[in-house]
């Protein structure tokens, strides 16, 4: 993994901190070409790995690093699905099934309708997670996705239930099918690698809020330092300026002051913003072996 | 450890469990609900123990509390049974479909010394818990005026049959989403003397309102304005906001952040000075033992469970609080039935479009309202004529 990704929140009206911020950003990122102008800046300044979200609008991302493989060669996504919101909504139009039916990926339709119906009827949770995976793929057919991940939401969702053996199918499916690692984001970490210690998931990619105030970091400060100090996992740090509340420099002194950090991911809406996040990092992040 | 049930698995059931099961001071011991499907899949991959109905889990299970997440029209049943079982409820809101209800649980609740407490996670939230503080600091000095706002994408469509549709199962904008800013504002001002000016309006649905206007009228000349709406796909999901106006300032709040103008002469509290101040989520906002779509949800269960051990009947949303909000429900119901007051005509006023009433009593109140101020503007029209003719 790069050190450093690229997310998207900040395309889709997303700020931990301000409203009318987010609203801004959503004004200002509703056309395309403004998405795409953040993130060639990201791209030229060698950040060349998005970690996004499976929102509509990525598809049309998607579709402008096809058309051009030449400037994107270096372009690499790692999906994050669901993209919770759109199934909200479809199961409360179109109720469970048609919700599924929705989403079935372009290719074998009928063999996927086959595999929907027959697995929601035996209640069997593995062809339905894996084809809603296939259906949330689709956008990205023909590109680099070398990290797929499990959105926190239904991580966390998942975690508290008990619903273990998810992480198992999700982890197995993206690998055989995807040739890819799996990455589970979560808001939970110390609890979320005993449970994918507990079920065999060996080494995995996490994702989760890591910051010098402890902000949303459930299971305590205290308790992610030691994780990142005696666990077996590959660490990517998110939030890791708190939403703007800590800033930029001595939020990465501290992150590089702890152990085994193997990437982090930040949002930005702005050349310059990009640009000195990058440097920062040049110079703060230890050497790679 | 307490010994909780769930009762009710739709998303917010769902999250619940989640929640309360990764509690350490918990252990869930059952969940029930009415379809068999989400059951059984729990069942064959979590393990937990399941019910198709309440009162046969209260049978074969000893629990200290139950955590109800039906459908509105079903909690008053199913919190009397919960409580004649001597355990403690927590309920999602809103508690009733009346306030006499909810007054009358209340009461059993306490009879009996239990717990009980009400899904209204908004007082949860940092930001608003700052206004409350501030409040209670007369920060703004006496409040003149309060506007309660939500916005979000829930009915899009002219379409969808959930029983979030329907009005009589406990559904629409004004018991699902305009409940939240109302409670912000009863726990901020308390109970309102009257509404006035309310209108339940459709955008899309055939049954129920999809936006609410209304004015709340509290003691000592203080006014409140609610401006509710479901149906603005401008928000990416449920925005509530609150501003309120006092002689010395004012405060603006969402889930987000807390802006506030103190005047010069204004005492600031700790912390404050003259003229903008602003504090955000990321200092505002507790760490919890277990994050699921925002600490709100975990922090009012990890309230309950403590309240729970320590048998403590007065906390944040108990049943009286949220009798409190039902009753502010029940009077919008009524008042937007009996429609405008002042007419342009000078005619008596007729109601435009009455909204179905809730419940018969409902109904009859507001037969009766409207009977009176058609009686009442009639007497007005005729001084007014005899005002003219001399």
């Amino acid at each position: 993994m790069d050190r450093l990704l690229f997310g998207d929140n900040q395309f889709f009206g997303v700020n931990h901190m301000s409203e009318e911020k987010a609203r801004a950003q959503a004004m200002r990122f509703q056309d395309i070409d403004a998405v795409m102008g953040v993130l060639d800046a990201a791209y030229d300044e060698g950040i060349t790995t998005f970690m996004c979200t499976t929102h509509g609008r990525i598809a049309q991302v998607c579709d402008r690093v096809r058309a051009n493989p030449e400037r994107y060669k270096d372009f690499t996504f790692f999906p994050g699905m669901p993209y919770a919101h759109k199934y909200a909504d479809a199961i409360t139009e179109n109720g469970m099934l048609g919700a599924v039916r929705q989403f079935l990926p372009e290719e074998g339709l009928v063999n996927a309708a086959l595999r929907g119906g027959r697995s929601l009827a035996k209640k069997d949770i593995e062809g339905l997670t894996t084809l809603l995976v296939d259906a949330e793929m689709a956008m990205f057919r023909g590109l680099r996705t070398p990290v797929i991940w499990l959105q926190n939401v239904v991580v966390d969702l998942l975690l508290g239930l008990g619903f273990d053996d998810a992480f198992v199918i999700f982890a197995e499916h993206v690998r055989k099918r995807y040739d890819a690692e799996p990455g589970f984001i979560t808001m939970n970490l110390p609890r979320l690698l005993d449970t994918l210690e507990r079920v065999g998931v060996d080494n995995p990619i996490v994702c989760s809020n890591i910051n010098k105030i402890g902000f949303r970091m459930s299971g305590g400060i205290q308790g992610y330092q030691e994780a990142l100090q005696g666990r077996r996992f590959r660490a990517v740090a998110m939030s890791v300026f708190a939403s703007g509340a800590i800033p930029p420099r001595e939020a990465l002194e501290w992150i590089y002051a702890q152990p085994n950090i193997e990437s982090v991911v930040f949002g930005a809406s702005s050349r310059a913003n990009i640009h000195n996040t990058a440097m920062l990092v040049d110079e703060l992040a230890p050497a790679r072996a | 450890m307490i010994k909780v049930g769930i009762v009710g698995l739709g998303k917010m059931g769902l999250s619940h469990v989640a929640m309360i099961r990764a509690h350490p001071d918990v252990s869930v011991e059952a969940v029930v609900d009415s379809t068999g499907y989400v059951l059984d899949v729990l069942s064959k991959y979590t393990g937990l123990r399941t019910f198709s109905g309440m009162q046969e889990m209260l049978d074969a299970v000893e629990l200290d509390a139950v955590i109800i997440a039906t459908p509105t029209r079903l909690h008053a049943g199913m919190v009397r049974t919960a409580l004649e079982a001597g355990v403690s409820v927590f309920c999602e809101k809103p508690l009733t479909l009346t306030s006499a209800e909810s007054v009358e649980l209340a009461e059993l609740a306490r009879s009996r010394g239990l717990v009980t407490q009400v899904g209204y996670h908004n007082r949860f939230v940092g930001a608003f818990q700052e206004v409350k503080k501030l409040l209670d600091a007369q920060a703004i000095g006496r409040v003149t005026h309060v506007l309660a706002e939500a916005y979000g994408p829930v009915v899009l469509k002219p379409k969808g049959s959930t029983w979030r549709s329907q009005r009589s199962e406990g559904g629409g904008c004004l018991y699902d989403y305009a409940a939240h800013p109302i409670d912000l504002v009863t726990w901020y001002l308390g109970a309102p003397t009257g509404v006035g000016g309310t209108v339940l309006g459709s955008v899309f649905s055939a049954e129920t309102e999809d936006e609410v206007f209304s004015t709340l009228y509290f003691p000592d000349g203080v006014s409140g304005q609610v401006s509710v709406n479901w149906s603005d796909e401008s928000y990416r999901k449920m925005t509530t906001r609150i501003t309120l106006w006092g002689t010395q300032g004012r405060i603006h709040a969402d889930r987000q952040e807390c802006q506030v103008y103190l005047r010069e002469e204004a005492t600031a509290p700790e912390g404050y000075e003259p003229g903008w101040n602003v504090r955000y989520t990321t200092e505002l906002t507790d760490e919890v033992w277990f994050y699921l779509r925002g600490e709100e949800y975990s922090a009012q269960l990890d309230a309950f469970v403590k309240r729970v051990q320590n048998r403590d009947l007065d906390g944040t949303n108990s049943f009286a609080s949220a009798a409190v909000t039902d009753r502010v429900l029940e009077l919008m119901v009524t008042d937007a039935a009996a429609g405008p007051r002042t007419l342009a005509t000078g005619d008596a006023p007729v109601p435009v479009a009455p909204a179905p009433a809730r419940t018969r009593a409902g109904t009859a109140v507001a037969l009766l309202q409207h009977g009176l101020q058609v009686a009442r503007a009639g007497g007005r029209t005729l001084v007014a004529r005899l005002r003219k003719s001399s």
